[in-house]
């Protein structure tokens, strides 16, 4: 059914139809209004599930990561400050292995206050173990709840759904609402590998000593070193699984396609853009300008960031000229952080082929500030003729 | 969706003694019963048993006299500030270390 809704009751509906058992969250703009939905099919009934009113971030996710050990699909979201509040939780999350979703709306992170996009606040948490995922527009949004629910419990990992604050939480665009019969051939009930049973005690995420040590059973235990490379393994092999998602979703939905990256007029272009979210589509509006005027760009958007998809990359970019990262988020210190991994997965697969692109970095859009189609255009086409100067250069900067 | 044993990638064991390592390697000070002021070593029967009932690693027995676990105990010293009758003291490890060297 196609129906036209705000991005963030796209985001909720997509966990109604998982049928997510326990939802915990504390309000922050902008994600606000999808929990509030989701607290709404609750209180009405279209949904069962409890909905745990927090005092805190911090206390939305510990409440989650106790009701996923007890075995219940759970979901949370958050934005900016409120996402830096569950920092702790998050690495606990990934450590622990529990397949939580969360929707990540977002947002600048203070200070100084600003409640308006850009990426600063999950990009922020690239490190922690989570996978990231990052949507482009409202179809993707819910379609990419579905799939992280599936994905999550098939690995135990857990996966920060991350979509722009305002511009698709809070802006209105028709989507096709899964049937509910067809998301639960895709998604069967979660079924942990152990959850909380007072008849099979057990010691969760116990202290780990440097070295491994002999259990209770007097077998040979995982020490936190081997538990760690465990993550970092999966997490590494975790692309092949969503590949595999995708065409089972793709099946069942008659709908996907590439789940890594999305190329636009990528093929014969000597330039391409490359950026994570919203700014990846607008950009083709100055992709399809800049092509009327014979310059051979195109653009590609990065869907998932963590475990991020280097091989993939670095052979669609393999033999272009320039490559121009567009950016809502910093490194502070350096440069953007999208960019630093470009560079590395570019070096790394294509060093000495005589085929490796030069990479620029433009910072944009930093805490809401206005992305102007025509300004975007512009530092294209500026990057596709030379260098520019100053990196990471800042668009829009009134400085 | 498969068989998935992830809690053998996770720290996940069953309770018992040792789940979190040996922690008696961990102890700077051992407590040593004085079983002349001791009171269930006194009279004989089941009583007091302050120490047991506060030592937060479960290593003291309820018994008569109550014995120590040294593979866990890790020397807090908890049961010997709790104990009414002082009869409990910790001792410098390095002492017990030395007794094994003399008899060596």
């Amino acid at each position: 059914m196609y129906m036209i809704e705000n991005g963030n009751t796209a985001a909720a509906l997509g966990v109604k139809l998982c049928r997510a058992g326990v939802i915990a969250a504390y309000p922050i703009t902008p994600q606000t209004p999808l929990t509030e939905k989701l607290s709404e099919y609750v209180e009405l009934g279209d949904m069962k599930a409890e909905y745990i009113p927090v005092e805190s971030e911090h206390s939305a996710l510990a409440v989650c990561i106790a009701a996923s050990s007890a075995g219940a699909r759970v979901f949370t979201a958050t934005s900016a400050n409120g996402l830096l509040y569950m920092h702790e939780q998050i690495q606990w999350a990934s450590g622990a292995r529990l397949p939580i979703v969360m929707c990540v709306v977002n947002r600048a992170v203070g200070a100084p206050w600003n409640v308006w996009n850009d990426q600063q606040d999950s990009i922020s948490q690239r490190d922690t173990g989570w996978i990231q995922i990052y949507c482009c527009d409202h179809q993707q949004i819910i379609d990419t709840v579905i799939k992280a629910y599936w994905l999550a419990e098939k690995i135990s990992i857990p996966i920060m759904v991350c979509y722009d604050g305002y511009i698709l939480s809070h802006t209105y665009m028709p989507f096709d609402l899964p049937d509910q019969e067809k998301v639960d051939a895709f998604l069967p009930p979660f079924q942990p590998d152990y959850a909380l049973n007072p008849d099979e005690p057990a010691n969760l995420n116990t202290v780990t000593l440097p070295d491994v040590r002999i259990d209770t059973k007097g077998q040979l235990a995982h020490g936190y070193m081997e538990i760690r490379y465990l993550l970092q393994e999966e997490l590494r092999t975790t692309l092949q699984i969503a590949a595999d998602a995708e065409k089972r979703f793709a099946e069942i939905f008659g709908r996907g396609g590439n789940p890594y990256i999305e190329p636009y007029r990528c093929d014969d272009a000597d330039y391409v853009a490359v950026g994570l979210g919203s700014i990846t589509y607008q950009l083709r509006v100055c992709v399809d300008t800049l092509r009327k005027e014979g310059i051979k760009v195109g653009v590609m958007g990065v869907r998932y960031y963590r475990p991020f998809p280097d091989a993939v990359i670095a052979g669609a970019l393999k033999g272009k000229k320039g490559i121009i990262v567009f950016e809502k988020a910093l490194s502070y210190g350096y440069e953007g952080a999208l960019a630093s991994d470009l560079k590395s997965a570019l070096y790394e697969h294509l060093a000495g082929t005589g085929s490796l692109p030069a990479v620029q970095n433009l910072i944009a859009g930093i805490g809401g500030r206005e992305i102007h189609t025509d300004d975007l255009t512009q530092n294209l086409r500026a990057a596709t003729q030379g260098r520019i100067s100053r990196e990471p250069a800042w668009i829009g900067l009134k400085i | 969706m498969g068989t998935r044993n992830y809690r053998r990638k996770t720290s996940h064991s069953e309770h018992g003694p040792g789940d979190g390592g040996r922690t008696g390697s961990w102890r700077v000070e051992r407590p040593v019963l004085d079983q002349s002021l001791c009171i269930p070593c006194k009279r004989n029967k089941e009583a007091c048993f302050i120490c047991w009932l506060y030592c937060p690693e479960i290593v003291i027995s309820r018994t008569i006299p109550p014995q120590f676990n040294l593979e866990y105990c890790k020397g807090c010293g908890i049961c010997a500030e709790e104990c009414p009758t002082k009869a409990i003291t910790m001792v410098d490890e390095a002492h017990f270390s030395e007794q094994k060297k003399d008899k060596e």
